[in-house]
């Protein structure tokens, strides 16, 4: 064992310090040369999710960028604030694209994409992550089934409020074979969101 | 000093880092769901290996030894920074399915281990050769893992290619069976400790039948 002086021991901080400060100078160097190319990425794959939800044609604002943050809410399922895009036909409030998350899942939080018209009926649904088992909660995404699609159209006068459930628990919509939960807490995450819009539409767009 | 023939064979076969060393197996078992996940997973590994070890040996003459394990980490954390930057930049779709074990590959023992077991002894040469074919062992395994478990799992093969090599690859999918269900064990957790057991347990068999003539590996011991 070297018996350590302070000189060898200001030496060694020294040549840490000298590293870290490389080290953090070609982070930051290739973080400066990345970022416009990673920005645009989170914006295409942002742009290419809120599309799947609201056909193109029907708006013709940047609905990226025309966000609002909408403080954490219960009904949708938010923890802290979450952004709400507004697409707009000519200055014309067309729908709202909230980020609700259903908090019940089956392996915890599935943060949704909501898409609401202004009558209140829904644009679509998508999952955008969530944890459930691979072969059988999975099927709440697009690629996997078209269970999520059932959605478009619907509002909170059809079906009836009590009837949206499951069938299982006396609803209209379908569970899936050998996952129930999952299923469910979509279901219920997606009326709360149409609730929440129905109580503050009148502010979303201000 | 290990010859270069050495130090491939030690790499892909002998010491690999998944089949000999078991390091690693927290990314392994994690993303090889797929060949591409596997694979996607594997280059960046390789290249994180490759780099960390030229660093490191190329510092080694005047590295103070006292420091020396903190001022490895932070080689490998900034390299690791640097390859996650570059991927979101230029392989974003493929980032959004690897996600967090990009990080993580920060704290896969196999890194910190070659750095401090080969590249801070051995020339700048050698030690960015041993990187690539520690890499290389480590991403055949996942490769080769990940394929067992989407022909089993999922009944396709190569399925979201195009997220690596753009959308021409797309062709490259096979699907064997539209109809197959899909295997569920295959695909979760517990397919990937199967499928990496009957890997290892392959390795073993040909290395019995083998004449023992290359002798005791340099293990290095560790925990993943």
């Amino acid at each position: 064992m070297v018996t350590m002086n302070s000189r060898q021991i200001l030496l060694s901080g020294l040549f840490l310090w000298i590293f870290a400060v490389v080290g953090t100078g070609f982070v930051a160097l290739t973080e400066a040369n990345t970022r416009d190319l990673i920005a645009e990425n989170e914006r295409r794959v942002l742009l290419r999710n809120l599309n799947a939800l609201l056909p193109e044609e029907k708006f013709n604002n940047d609905i990226a960028t025309d966000t609002r943050q909408l403080p954490a809410s219960p009904l949708l399922g938010t923890e802290s604030a979450s952004t709400v895009y507004r697409a707009r036909m000519n200055d014309e409030p067309v729908a709202a694209i909230f980020s609700s998350i259903a908090p019940n899942g089956y392996s915890g939080k599935i943060h949704l994409l909501i898409g609401v018209y202004g009558d209140g009926s829904l644009a679509g649904v998508r999952a955008v992550k969530h944890s459930e088992t691979p072969g059988l909660g999975d099927a709440i995404e697009v690629r996997k089934s078209d269970w999520i699609l059932d959605f478009n159209d619907k509002s909170l006068t059809n079906p009836s409020p009590e009837k949206w459930a499951v069938k299982r628990d006396g609803g209209e919509f379908d569970q899936f074979t050998g996952a129930t939960i999952t299923p469910r807490a979509v279901v219920q995450a997606v009326k709360n969101s149409l609730l929440y819009y129905q109580q503050n539409a009148d502010k979303l767009f201000d | 000093m290990s010859t270069q023939s050495e130090i491939t064979e030690n790499g892909l076969w002998t010491n690999n880092v998944a089949l000999v060393q078991l390091l690693g197996l927290c990314p392994l078992l994690a993303v090889t769901s797929t060949v591409v996940n596997g694979v996607g997973l594997g280059i960046a590994t390789m290249a994180t290996l490759v780099l960390s070890n030229t660093l490191v040996s190329l510092i080694r003459g005047f590295v103070r030894s006292e420091v020396r394990l903190p001022v490895f980490v932070l080689i490998i954390a900034s390299v690791v920074t640097i390859i996650e930057l570059v991927m979101k930049a230029f392989f974003y779709d493929l980032f959004l399915v690897l996600g967090i074990f990009i990080p993580l590959i920060v704290t896969n023992c196999a890194i910190i281990g070659r750095a401090e077991g080969f590249a801070s002894r051995n020339s700048v040469g050698a030690s960015a050769l041993d990187g690539l074919m520690m890499g290389f062992g480590f991403l055949l395994v996942l490769g080769i893992l990940g394929g067992i478990r989407e022909v089993i799992g999922f009944g396709t093969l190569f399925a979201n290619a195009n997220l690596m090599f753009g959308d021409a690859a797309s062709a490259l999918t096979v699907v064997f069976n539209p109809d197959y269900g899909g295997f569920l064990l295959a695909i979760l957790p517990p397919g990937a400790f199967f499928g990496l057991a009957i890997l290892i347990v392959i390795k073993n068999l040909i290395d019995e039948r083998k004449p023992a003539t290359n002798a005791v590996s340099e293990a290095i011991p560790g925990s993943a």
